[in-house]
């Protein structure tokens, strides 16, 4: 017999975004919230980012990744979250039933009231690279070595190579090179640094590992095993340079080149999805195309911070309940947040201006390219300028927030669109 | 004798390029701080650089075969090497509460290594 089950809010993930989402759902009244998880345990991709700097901005403390889940795990409990473990959800239809399988229960039925999305994203692998050459073993995501190091306890290599400056590829230049590993070089095909700078100081800078931006790899070379990767640099539109290439000896190729959103359950379901992000289009609650539905985390876009997670995850925790509660406000008005000059994409996409009734609202957006001077974020409505402030530079690998405070109401209700954009001052 | 250096304060993500002016071993200004934490970053990074240390130990009968650790305060950075030799030489017994000590006053320094998470016994495999 199909086991079945009913809660208000259901939240799919049981990362930081997910966590958050629950706990936040409880708060706000909702009486029944149930987490799945495929794992068998909670906490998501942070039990395996060992390293600190977790949970500046939300705990204001410094905690390595598993202390900070532990943090939101022991609250998810306290609020009298249910959990399921170690099952995956296999579809959900728009009605908001979900079909979920473990080994315990077989096939479940699950009735939500609201239900979350936040399954994080995933590596982008070799495959998407098309890097030549041929296929011998030791070829890792960071993420993947990341997980065999920090958690299984297996070393996959000894001498590495890591393609790509993104954080976690910096993280376990780092990790690598204390337990003993020789990290040879991180390559970077853009002309600057995916990651943060902090990073590039303590795992790179500390331990002498050399950093080559524009590179990329052009080939791997190796028969059952990886022997060596040829480097090679590029110009401006990626191209390699001939005459530039070299032969750097290996055992293991790491990649660290990019996470997409895992959104198989949200595409099935026909959700707008944003092109740029690889997520699902939210509004200011975090809400998708799809009434019921919301999304947290780097299931939208791809976060920086673990912090900024978590704070999504309260959003759309919130929302959800609010929704299963029948006390969701019934606002129709809604602006297009549209990404300007040099920014690459704005989340939200959709705003409701009532929102500001509730408070200041955020703004998330990545920048096309960096700029290392003052420039100035700039809101347009309908094309007039609302409001602007200054940053001190601006960078690809660092999200930049904006700030909507209730005063700009009067200005953003008449209009259509909302147009953000980042620009030197003249 | 005065030296300039160029740091960036690794103490939030914000990464602040602090231009720093050193007479001898001792600081006599920082310009580029977002905030006061820039100060004494620059301070101890010409004085006495120090980093939080993360790695695992081993852990018997746990749900994984490794428990992350951490120092509980910023370690000397010279000493990390052989701060992580004597913590290969350390084996725990699961159930491990987080926060619990590891490693007390490791090397002398009275810094403690601390778990970072809970280890929970390990579960049969449930068998049905």
């Amino acid at each position: 017999m199909l086991k079945t089950l009913s809660y208000d809010v259901v939240v799919i993930g049981g990362g930081p975004g997910g966590l958050a989402a629950a706990i936040a759902a409880r708060e706000r009244g909702a009486e029944r919230v149930c987490i799945i998880e495929r794992a068998e345990e909670l906490g998501g991709i942070l039990q395996q980012c060992i390293h600190n700097g977790f949970g500046l901005e939300v705990l204001g403390t410094d905690l390595p990744g598993p202390a900070y889940a532990q943090h939101f795990i022991t609250r998810v409990y306290q609020a009298g979250v249910q959990t399921l473990l170690d099952t995956m959800v296999l579809e959900v239809t728009p009605q908001r039933v979900l079909y979920a399988t473990n080994a315990r229960d077989g096939i479940l039925e699950i009735e939500a009231g609201a239900v979350v999305f936040s399954m994080g994203c995933r590596e982008r692998t070799r495959g998407a690279l098309a890097i030549p050459g041929t296929r011998p073993a030791g070829v890792y995501t960071a993420g993947t070595a990341q997980r065999l190091v920090n958690i299984e306890g297996y070393m996959p290599g000894r001498r590495f190579v890591i393609l790509g400056s993104g954080d976690i590829g910096m993280i376990m230049a780092r990790r690598l090179t204390l337990e003993g590993a020789q990290v040879e070089r991180v390559l970077e095909i853009v002309p600057y640094l995916s990651g943060l700078k902090r990073n590039y100081v303590q795992c790179l800078q500390d331990f002498g590992i050399p950093l080559q931006l524009s590179h990329t790899v052009r080939e791997i070379k190796g028969n059952k095993r990886v022997e060596a990767v040829v480097a090679v640099a590029v110009d401006e539109r990626w191209q390699p340079i001939p005459g530039s290439e070299e032969v750097i000896p290996c055992d293991t190729l790491l990649l660290s080149v990019g996470l997409i959103p895992e959104n198989e359950l949200s595409r099935r379901l026909g959700i707008a999805m944003d092109p740029v992000t690889g997520g699902p289009i939210v509004d200011e609650g975090m809400g998708t195309s799809l009434s019921g539905f919301f999304a947290a985390g780097n299931v939208v876009h791809v976060y920086d911070l673990v912090d900024w997670v978590t704070m999504a995850g309260e959003v759309a925790g919130r929302s959800a309940a609010a929704y299963a509660l029948g006390m969701a406000p019934a606002s129709v008005y809604r602006l297009r947040v549209v990404a300007g000059d040099n920014v690459r994409y704005v989340v939200p996409h959709l705003f409701h201006p009532e929102s500001l009734a509730q408070g200041p609202q955020q703004l998330q957006l990545r920048v096309r390219e960096p700029i290392e001077e003052k420039v100035q974020v700039i809101l347009e409505a309908d094309g007039v300028e609302i409001w602007r402030k200054t940053e001190r530079y601006v960078r690809p690998g660092e999200m930049v927030t904006v700030k909507l405070m209730p005063d700009l109401y009067d200005r953003l209700k008449p209009a259509s669109t909302l147009t953000v954009s980042v620009r030197k001052p003249r | 004798m005065t030296d300039k250096a160029s740091l960036i304060c690794i103490t939030c993500p914000m990464g602040c390029r602090l231009d720093v002016t050193v007479e001898g071993d001792k600081v006599v200004s920082v310009e580029g701080q977002a905030c006061k934490r820039g100060l004494a970053y620059a301070q101890d990074e010409i004085t006495d650089p120090r980093r939080v240390v993360t790695t695992t130990v081993r852990v018997v009968n746990g749900r994984h075969p490794l428990l992350p650790v951490y120092t509980e305060r910023p370690f000397p950075k010279h000493q990390i090497f052989p701060l992580l030799q004597e913590l290969r030489r350390v084996t725990v017994m699961a159930p491990v509460r987080a926060g619990q000590v590891i490693l007390a006053n490791a090397l002398g320094t009275g810094i403690n290594v601390l778990a970072s998470r809970d280890m929970p016994l390990r579960e049969e495999p449930c068998v049905s």
